[in-house]
């Protein structure tokens, strides 16, 4: 070829090579960037990977020093007793469970029935102002309900019942059913919501009323999602802190009386972990609470996805 | 029974709840401002607290709120948004994106004082933060992860796919169409969620119980590595712990409204900022 | 509307308030920190405003948390005083010892524990024994020691409180009934006792008398005796505690690192001296007893 012709050549050939070489550097520079993306959503294992791992560091010398009997199978909770310390976890279980439960008897009928009054019954009005004063139950912090446990339920319980004080299982359940009624209220109304139209126009279609197609179609269509929402309550009373630690009394007895006063595990890491000093015995067992509480929640969490997961499946 | 009749009362009985709802939550509402509003005025929100707590005001607490929440937010906030723009805009179905999703769901549901306890391991103790500003920050942060990242990629999703496939196809990189066609468009409904965020992590005590609040200091913070005092942590010490119980109840009862103030304002801008912004969008 | 710019200009401002939140301002130096028992605190705080109002340019913070909470800050090094309404455990002596703390014990007042009953309730007077054992859960219901028919139900403190210790050590010499309620703080107990009208509770004689000995509104007070054999006494009463017939007494204790000296050893001399001392009485407490006093002043305070 012509001297001029090899010169073009060789330009264009520089050139291709130039951008060849920019390509790839933006190719990099777009996969360094995918990958920093990448491990910020890693984050989120990593940090439930790390809370489960730190948990189970600190908890394991407790375990380690008084074996897993101590903490399973005893149900008196006195680390600094007068003689021989106990380390029985039972009692503040089943005191974290009975609120709970409590709770949820109170709140899946009203929060259940409040969604079917909002997605079936309520006129747009109503609507208007029914979500948004849900929302704002939803945002009243735990300190703030405990505070009108002790000055508004405290006095009310202990009229009504008879009972010389109001400090007790009840009153946690009142308050925990209060927190918990936003997230299954808003939950099981989207859940009602999601029922298809056309399942509703096929019973009416069939002779059946409103109140029949609600409880016999849309609910039952909607269950999945109501229990998702239910069981996620349960793991926010489960996991309660203030609410419990201002409302029941903190007495660490085994008892099954919702007149009693009752001592949770949120509660009683509450109390302690101030006063505790680092890396004791009794510091490494408030982390078996910890740790117990943290697999509690975890399970009811997972319960509730594998139910929401079962649930779009079958929708689709 | 009628079937008429079993339809009245079934939806009587569901009106009923809906109405014990809100007769809940005007009991409280009720109850919290009537007997706070009183002790309200310009004094009791400038004016450290004087005479034991007895008398003068809460702004350290209103102030030690604040300062926790710029770190919360400075942690969360771009954590938050960059997890949420991988789940979104990268991430492919597979194992790896469900467990990330798994996981974000399971964080919301990790009780606060396990929260806590993590913060007081990680932070406070190892490395060296101390009971501080900082280390109450942090913890609050990893609280509100779980949901600013919900929220961010709940703003992603609004966005119409035909902005970002309009720059891939005039030829700009993932990144770049992110960056100039999603992004901006998504910021005010990121932003929207950021606040919500901050309302709920501004009313939690377990977590900071024991990574930095302080029930009386007589100075304000001067640095991040101090302790500092919170409004939800002075309402507990009020409520249980002073020594005069009874004559701060009034102040308990103030302390309480101006949180609660406080957050609903923050949750009704970011309501009005996300109505806003669906507007803007529509049109 | 939202541009890009915005939201660069947020992150900055979040930034630039971090920035300047990290830059240490002067942060009090030549402040004394007091921290600890919660049956004192009150009193501390207005032992402290007084000495601050006569010597300005002093700056004392009084907070409580318990007995225990203030002797592990001052192991930790984090406190100048620690109230402590008990005295050291051997645990926290050596502690102290390992973290090279040498605990300077120093009482300036005299606490009657009072036990605290319903107005309502008949009961008046119960042996030491009598009060352990219900305390302990061994008896149950206030019939068995006279009163009516109704359980007994019991207010109590938490383990960091040296009320608990002293009342545990001195009265119980056992452990709690799991069935008692813990209260954040004395005043706690005291609302507690006040709505309760089968409660009973244990609490510093400052939160239940007044400034010229008269019982505060709302309990009352129980007289304890010894034993059976001996006369029951009431804590209100000063000649009753500082003679020691009122069974459940004790000392108040702060707790320094080493001998004082400087400003914080005016404020200890300022407590004990006649000035402090009669604060200690209108803030319902009693003055430091005799052999406390010759402790002291061996002391070389």
């Amino acid at each position: 070829m012509s001297f001029g012709a090899a010169v073009s050549k060789a330009a264009d050939m520089k050139e291709l090579e130039t951008s060849l070489r920019e390509a790839r550097r933006r190719r990099r520079k777009e996969t360094l960037i995918e990958r920093f993306f990448f491990l910020n959503g890693l984050m989120a294992i990593l940090i439930l990977g790390g809370i489960f791992a730190l948990l189970f560091i600190k908890a394991y010398p407790a375990f380690a020093e008084l074996g897993i009997l101590q903490f399973f199978a005893g149900a008196v909770w006195n680390p600094t007793s007068y003689s021989i310390p106990r380390y029985g976890i039972l009692s503040l279980i089943v005191s974290s469970l009975m609120v709970t439960l409590g709770a949820l008897i109170i709140a899946v009928p009203l929060g259940v029935g409040c969604a079917a009054f909002i997605s079936e019954m309520a006129s747009k009005r109503f609507k208007e102002i029914l979500k948004p004063a849900i929302e704002i139950l939803a945002a009243i912090p735990s300190v703030v309900v405990g505070f009108l446990g002790i000055v508004l339920v405290n006095p009310i319980i202990s009229k009504l019942f008879g009972v010389s004080h109001g400090l007790n299982a009840l009153n946690g359940s009142i308050l925990l059913a209060i927190m918990a009624l936003p997230t299954i209220v808003s939950l099981s109304e989207d859940a009602l919501r999601a029922v298809p139209q056309t399942y509703k126009e096929a019973s009416l279609a069939l002779g059946a009323n409103r109140w029949q197609t609600l409880v016999r179609v849309s609910i039952p269509s909607a269950l999945s999602g109501i229990i998702a929402s239910i069981m996620l309550g349960m793991g926010r009373a489960i996991g309660e802190t203030m609410t419990v630690l201002m409302a029941t009394g903190n007495a660490p007895a085994l008892t099954f009386n919702f007149l009693e006063a009752i001592q949770t595990m949120t509660a009683t890491i509450a109390i302690e972990l101030g006063e505790v000093p680092y890396n004791t015995t009794h510091y490494y067992a408030l982390f078996v609470i910890g740790f117990v509480l943290f697999v509690m929640t975890f399970v009811v969490n997972l319960i509730s996805d594998v139910i929401l997961q079962k649930y779009q499946e079958v929708e689709r | 029974m009628s079937k008429k009749f079993t339809e009245r009362l079934g939806f009587a009985l569901l009106a009923a709840c809906a109405v014990l709802v809100l007769l809940f939550l005007g009991i409280i509402l009720f109850d919290i401002f009537s007997k706070g509003i009183g002790v309200i005025s310009w004094n009791f929100l400038s004016q450290p607290p004087k005479q034991g707590m007895t008398e003068g005001g809460i702004f350290p607490a209103i102030l030690g709120t604040f300062l926790v929440s710029i770190i919360t937010v400075a942690f969360a906030v771009p954590l938050g948004m960059f997890a949420a723009v991988y789940l979104h805009e990268y991430a492919r179905p597979g194992r790896t994106t469900r467990m990330i999703r798994l996981a974000i769901r399971n964080l919301s549901g990790v009780p606060s004082i396990v929260y806590g306890l993590f913060g007081v391991v990680l932070f406070v103790q190892l490395m060296h933060l101390g009971t501080s500003i900082l280390s109450a920050g942090l913890t609050l942060g990893l609280l509100t992860l779980p949901w600013t990242i919900t929220a961010c990629e709940e703003a992603l999703k609004t966005v119409p796919k035909a902005y970002r496939e309009g720059a891939l196809a005039l030829g700009a990189t993932k990144w770049h169409a992110i960056r100039t066609n999603v992004l901006p468009y998504a910021i005010p409904g990121m932003l929207t969620g950021v606040i919500l965020g901050l309302a709920r992590a501004a009313g939690e005590t377990a977590p900071i119980l024991f990574t930095g609040a302080a029930f009386f200091l007589p100075h304000l913070p001067g640095s991040i590595f101090d302790q500092f005092m919170a409004l939800p942590y002075h309402l507990y010490i009020l409520a249980t712990q002073h020594h005069d119980i009874a004559k701060v109840r009034p102040i308990a009862y103030g302390t309480a409204l101006v949180l609660l103030g406080l957050i609903l304002l923050l949750s009704f801008s970011a309501i009005w900022l996300r109505y806003r912004y669906r507007q803007g969008l529509k049109g | 509307m939202f541009r890009k710019s915005w939201y660069f200009a947020g992150l900055f401002a979040i930034a630039f308030t971090t920035l300047v939140l990290s830059v240490p301002m002067a942060n009090g130096q030549g402040m004394i920190q007091v921290k600890g028992s919660d049956s004192e605190v009150n009193l501390v705080q207005r032992l402290a405003e007084v000495f601050m109002q006569k010597n300005p340019g002093v700056n004392i913070s009084v907070t409580g948390g318990g007995s225990g909470t203030g002797i592990a800050a001052l192991i930790n090094k984090q406190t100048d005083i620690a109230n402590s309404s008990r005295e050291l455990s051997a645990k926290e002596e050596e502690a102290a010892k390992k973290a090279g703390v040498s605990p300077f014990r120093v009482a300036f007042a005299t606490d009657g524990i009072s036990v605290i009953l319903h107005p309502e309730n008949p009961v008046s007077k119960l042996t030491v024994d009598q009060l352990g054992k219900i305390f302990k859960g061994e008896i149950g219901n206030w019939k068995e020691v006279g009163g009516p028919d109704m359980k007994i139900s019991l207010y109590g403190r938490q383990s960091n409180s040296g009320t608990y210790v002293f009342f545990r050590e001195f009265v119980l010499k056992g452990d709690y009934s799991q069935h008692m309620k813990s209260m954040n703080g004395n005043a706690q107990i005291v609302e507690g006792v006040q709505r309760d009208k089968a409660g009973v509770g244990y609490a510093a004689v400052g939160y239940v008398v007044g400034s010229s000995g008269e019982v505060k509104p709302g309990v009352k007070i129980l007289n304890v005796a010894k034993d059976e054999k001996s006369e029951a006494y009431n804590p209100a009463k000063m000649e009753n505690v500082m003679t020691g017939k009122y069974p459940i007494s004790r000392p108040l204790n702060q707790y320094l690192n080493g001998k004082p000296s400087g400003k914080l050893l005016d404020f200890m001399k300022f407590q004990i001296s006649p000035e402090g001392q009669e604060i200690v009485r209108k803030q319902g407490f009693f003055p430091v007893q005799a052999n406390w006093a010759e402790f002291n002043r061996k002391q070389g305070l």
